[in-house]
C-alpha cells in the first residue's frame, strides 16, 4: 500500500512533467483563477430590507400546485415508456422492456437488475402471470426503496445541537443545477410560512449569481447580504449569520457557487464554508444538495463527493418538468440514505414542491 | 467507477484464449459488457443498441491476429467505433461573406450557454474577429448582467435591452453592422424542450438573426434524456453543431455520442473548465476511451498543468530519471500532486493500470503520515536518507507520532522507488521487445514501467516528442499507443 503510493506518485510527477513541459505555453491571457488570492469583502450590500414581515401580503396568492399537477401538464405531450407491450402473457420482452424503462429513467443498470431480480422473485412468489400486474410490481418495489426517510426541512437549532441562534440552511452542487434558484423559490416559500430570513450570496464566483440572487430577494422583501465578486464564500455566510442574529431572524439560506465534485481544492473551500458557518452564532441544520433531473450516471458521484464535503442532509431535485426522469436519486436513496426534500417543477415561484414517492414513480413510467 | 472495460474482458477472454476465432456465444458476453459500460457512461439506450449492434458485426468472426489478444482487439473495435460514431466531419467554422457571422446559443437551463457564450467569444477574438455578445436571455434574473461581466472580461461589448428578446437580437444585427463588429453571438434563455411556447421563442429569435450557426449546449453529465433535448431542438433549430460542457468533472460525457447519434451534428467544442479559455476544439478519440473509462490521460495532464510548476516539475522528473531524486524533491512533487485531487482519482485516470493496482484503496490521509515523516527530517536527512541512524530514526519517529519502523519502512520504499525509477530511464530509448518488458514489470512492480519512456525523453530528446511516444500501456500492449494521443 505504502509502495504503491509512492510509485504513483513517482509515475504522476514523471508524466505531470512531460506534459506540462509540452503545454504550457497556451495563451495565458483570459485566466481568471479561482484559486488566486481572493480580495476581502468590500461591501455588504443591503438590498430589500426590513420590511421582510410584510411579506405575507404578496406571496398569498394562487395555491400551491402539487407534484402531480405540476408533472401531469408537464408531461402530457410526452408518449409512455411501456406503451403497448404491457398486455397479455410475461415473456422475455417484458422483462426486457421493463428493466429498459428502468435504464432510460436514469435509474442505473446496477440499481434496474437489482430491482428486476426482485421483481422476478416476487412475481414468482405470488404467481403474477399477466404482465399489467408486473408494472405494479415494479413501482411497489421502486416505492418500498423509497419509503422510510425522513423529509422534512429542519430549523430546529437545538436539535441539531447547537445553542439558540439562526438556522442556517447551505445550498450546494454543480454547476448549473439551480441552486440560484431554489433559494430564491424557498425564500418566497419560507417567508409566507412566516419565518424570517436572510439570503447569503455565497456564490462570489460566478459573474452576477449575487445579482441574480438579489433580485429573488426583492420579489421576496428578504434582506440579503453579499460580498464583492472573487470574495471568500465562508466570510459572507459568516457576515450573513451575523446580521441574521442581529435580527433575529430565524433562518439563513446560503448560495455557494457550483463546482464539480472532482475539484478538490473547491470541495475543500466548501466544508470551510460549512464549517464557519457554525462559527458564530448560526447551526446549519440542513445542507442540500441540488441536482438537476437531467444528470445521468454521474449523479451518484456528486451525492459521494458531496456527502464526504459536507455531510448532505437532503436532495432537491431540480428541473423534474422537463422529459427527464431524474431515476439517479433512487439509487442515492438506497446507497447513501440521502433523501430528496424537494422538487423543482419549473421557473415559478410556486414551482418548488414536497417530494412524494408514489408520484414521482408513477411518473418514471408515464 | 474504475470497473474498465479491460477488466471485464479479462475475465471472458481468460477463458478462450488461444483460439483462433470468436464464437457467437463469446461474442454474445463481450456485447453485454459493452452494452453495461455504454449504459454506465450514460449513453441513450436506442443509441446503445445501435452502436453495439455494429460493433457486433465487425467482431463476429474476426479473424483473431497474432499480435493482439482478443480482449485487445475487440476493445480496438470498440475504440474505432465510438470514435468514428463521435467524430465524422470535424467542424469548420467559415466566415459570413456579408458580415456579421451569427451564431445562435440554445439548450436547457443551466447548461452553461451564457459562460460558453463568452468562451466562444474569448475563441472568436482568438482568431481575429471583433465580435458582439447580445443578451437574449431576459428569463432568468441577473443573466444580462451574467453575460456583461463575461464581455467585460474578454473585452467584448454586450448588447441587450430589457425589452423582448425577439425584438433584442433582431436590433442586434443592426448594432453590429453600425459598430463594425464582425461576429454576433446570442445568447438565449434555457429552455425545457418539451415547453412549445418557448421553442416557438427561440425559433423566432432564429428567425430575426438569422444564424449562419446554431449550437446546442450541452452538459456532459446529462443522463438518457439529453436525445430527447437535442431531437427536439434539432427539429425546431436546424442545429449545425453541439457544444459540450462541464467535461472538467469525472462524468464519461456518454452523452455526447447519443446527441450525435441522433442529430448527426459534429460536436464542435468541448468546455473543458471554469476559466474563459478553458474552452476548445472537440476531440473524438479522447471522449471515445474516456466513455470506455479507459484512463483518461488527457485529464491527468490537464491537472498537472494546473498545479505544477513547468520548471520544477521537469527538474524533479529528470532526478527522478537520474536517481537523483531526494526526499525533499519528493515532499515537493507529492505537494503538487495533492493540488489535483484524490490520488485514487488520479489512479483511475491512469491508462492501462491493472485492475489489482486500480484495485488499491488509496487513502489520502497516508499522504499525510509520509509529509509527517519527511517534515520531521533535518534537510540533510531528506537529501541523503543514509546518515538517519537508529538515533535519529527515534527522533524523526517521535517527531512525527509514528513508530520508527514506519520510519524506516518509508526511507526502504523510497530508496527502491529510486532504483526503480533510474532503472527504468535506462531503459528509456530502447524498445523493450515484450518478455523483457514482462520481466521488468513482474519484477518491479506495477506502475512506473509505462511511464517510463515519456519520461526518458524528457531527459534525453528534450519534450517535444513525447506525444508521440507509445506510452506502451498493458491494455494494449501492441504499441499502439494510446488513443488519445495520437
Amino acid at each position: 500500500m505504502l509502495f504503491a503510493l509512492i510509485i504513483a506518485i513517482a509515475a504522476l510527477v514523471i508524466i505531470g512533467a512531460s506534459f506540462v513541459v509540452l503545454r504550457r505555453d497556451r495563451n495565458e491571457g483570459l485566466v481568471i483563477d479561482r484559486d488566486a488570492d481572493t480580495p476581502e469583502i468590500v461591501d455588504i450590500g443591503d438590498v430589500a430590507l426590513d420590511a421582510a414581515t410584510d411579506a405575507h401580503v404578496e406571496t398569498a396568492p394562487a395555491p400551491k400546485p402539487t407534484f402531480r399537477d405540476r408533472l401531469a401538464t408537464a408531461r402530457s405531450s410526452l408518449s409512455g415508456f411501456l406503451g403497448g407491450v404491457f398486455s397479455g402473457g410475461i415473456n422475455a420482452d417484458t422483462w426486457e422492456s421493463l428493466e429498459e424503462a428502468l435504464i432510460r429513467a436514469d435509474i442505473g443498470v446496477g440499481a434496474s437488475t437489482e430491482i428486476m431480480e426482485a421483481v422476478k422473485a416476487k412475481a414468482e412468489a405470488d404467481g403474477i402471470t399477466e404482465s399489467e400486474n408486473l408494472v405494479a410490481l415494479v413501482k411497489s418495489e421502486l416505492v418500498e426503496r423509497l419509503s422510510g426517510f425522513d423529509r422534512t426541512l429542519s430549523s430546529d437549532v437545538a436539535a441539531a445541537g447547537g445553542e439558540p441562534g439562526p438556522a442556517v440552511w447551505l445550498f450546494v452542487g454543480v454547476n448549473g443545477v439551480g441552486k440560484t434558484t431554489t433559494i430564491g423559490k424557498l425564500a418566497s416559500r419560507e417567508t409566507a410560512d412566516g419565518k424570517s430570513l436572510v439570503l447569503a450570496a455565497g456564490d462570489t464566483f460566478r459573474a452576477a449569481a449575487a445579482e441574480q440572487l438579489t433580485m429573488w430577494a426583492e420579489r421576496s422583501n428578504v434582506h440579503i447580504v453579499r460580498g464583492a465578486e472573487g470574495a471568500d464564500p465562508s466570510s459572507v455566510v459568516f457576515d450573513a449569520v451575523e446580521s441574521a442574529n442581529a435580527r433575529n431572524a430565524d433562518l439563513v439560506l446560503a448560495d455557494t457557487a457550483g463546482r464539480l465534485q472532482t475539484k478538490t481544492n473547491l470541495m475543500e473551500e466548501l466544508s470551510k464554508v460549512r464549517r464557519v458557518a457554525e462559527k458564530g452564532a448560526g447551526t446549519v441544520t440542513e445542507t442540500l444538495l441540488v441536482i438537476d433531473a437531467t444528470t445521468g450516471q454521474n449523479g451518484m458521484s456528486q451525492a459521494k463527493q458531496f456527502a464526504d464535503a459536507v455531510d448532505v442532509t437532503g436532495v432537491v431535485l431540480t428541473k423534474l418538468d422537463g422529459s427527464a426522469k431524474g431515476g439517479i436519486v433512487v439509487a442515492i436513496h438506497s446507497e447513501l440514505g440521502v433523501p430528496v426534500k424537494l422538487v423543482g417543477l419549473g421557473e415559478g415561484i410556486n414551482d418548488l414542491v414536497e417530494f412524494d414517492e408514489t408520484e414521482f414513480v408513477d411518473a418514471l413510467f408515464e | 467507477m474504475f470497473d474498465t472495460l479491460t477488466d471485464r474482458f479479462d475475465g471472458i477472454f481468460s477463458r478462450i484464449r488461444g483460439r483462433g476465432k470468436l464464437s457467437e456465444a463469446d461474442v454474445d458476453e463481450t456485447m453485454r459488457e459493452i452494452r453495461l459500460a455504454l449504459l454506465e457512461a450514460d449513453v441513450n439506450l436506442d443509441v446503445v443498441k445501435s452502436i453495439v449492434g455494429r460493433i457486433r458485426e465487425r467482431a463476429v468472426g474476426e479473424e483473431l491476429s497474432g499480435a493482439l489478444n482478443p480482449a485487445q482487439q475487440i476493445i480496438k473495435i470498440v475504440l474505432e467505433e465510438l470514435t468514428a460514431s463521435l467524430g465524422g466531419e470535424a467542424m469548420k467554422i467559415s466566415y459570413a461573406s456579408k458580415p456579421p457571422t451569427v451564431v445562435l446559443m440554445a439548450g436547457l437551463q443551466g447548461a452553461g450557454k451564457t459562460t460558453n457564450t463568452g468562451k466562444l467569444a474569448a475563441w472568436f477574438k482568438k482568431q481575429g474577429r471583433n465580435p458582439l455578445l447580445v443578451g437574449a436571455d431576459l428569463q432568468r434574473p441577473a443573466a444580462v448582467e451574467q453575460l456583461r461581466t463575461l464581455g467585460e472580461q474578454v473585452g467584448v461589448p454586450v448588447f441587450s435591452e430589457p425589452t423582448d428578446p425577439v425584438d433584442v437580437a433582431g436590433k442586434a444585427i443592426a448594432e453590429a453592422t453600425r459598430t463594425g463588429r464582425d461576429v454576433v453571438i446570442v445568447d438565449t434563455a434555457g429552455r425545457l424542450a418539451i415547453d412549445a411556447e418557448l421553442m416557438e421563442q427561440v425559433r423566432q429569435i432564429s428567425n430575426a438573426v438569422n444564424p449562419d450557426y446554431t449550437f446546442l449546449v450541452i452538459d456532459a453529465m446529462t443522463g438518457q434524456d439529453a436525445v430527447t433535448t437535442a431531437r427536439s431542438f434539432n427539429e425546431t433549430l436546424e442545429l449545425d453543431g453541439v457544444i459540450l460542457t462541464k467535461l472538467d468533472g469525472d462524468a464519461r460525457g456518454g452523452a455526447a455520442l447519443s446527441v450525435k447519434e441522433v442529430v448527426g451534428k459534429p460536436i464542435a467544442f468541448a468546455s473543458t473548465g471554469e476559466k474563459l479559455d478553458e474552452f476548445e476544439t472537440f476531440y473524438p478519440e479522447r471522449l471515445a476511451s474516456r466513455i470506455l473509462g479507459m484512463g483518461d490521460v488527457e485529464s491527468l495532464i490537464e491537472k498537472a498543468e494546473e498545479v505544477f510548476e513547468k520548471e520544477e516539475a521537469e527538474e524533479a522528473a529528470a532526478r527522478l530519471m537520474e536517481g537523483t531524486f531526494t526526499l525533499e524533491d519528493f515532499l515537493g512533487q507529492m505537494q503538487q500532486i495533492k493540488k489535483m485531487g484524490p490520488l485514487g482519482n488520479l489512479m483511475g485516470m491512469m491508462p492501462g493500470l491493472p485492475k489489482e493496482a486500480r484495485d488499491v484503496e488509496i487513502d489520502d490521509r497516508q499522504i499525510n503520515r509520509i509529509e509527517g515523516v519527511i517534515h520531521s527530517m533535518t534537510p540533510a536527512e531528506r537529501i541523503n536518507p543514509d546518515v538517519i541512524d537508529a538515533s535519529r530514526r527515534q527522533r524523526i519517529a517521535s517527531g512525527c507520532g509514528q513508530s520508527p519502523a514506519d520510519v524506516k519502512n518509508l526511507i526502504d520504499q523510497f530508496s527502491q522507488m529510486r532504483k526503480m525509477m533510474k532503472q527504468f530511464a535506462g531503459f528509456g530509448t530502447k524498445k523493450m521487445n515484450p518478455k523483457q518488458r514482462q520481466k521488468a514489470k513482474g519484477k518491479k512492480g506495477k506502475k512506473g514501467g509505462r511511464h517510463k519512456q515519456g519520461g526518458g525523453r524528457v531527459t534525453e530528446k528534450g519534450p517535444a516528442k513525447v506525444p508521440k511516444m507509445p506510452l506502451s500501456l498493458p491494455g494494449l500492449d501492441d504499441g499502439e499507443g494510446f488513443p488519445g494521443l495520437s
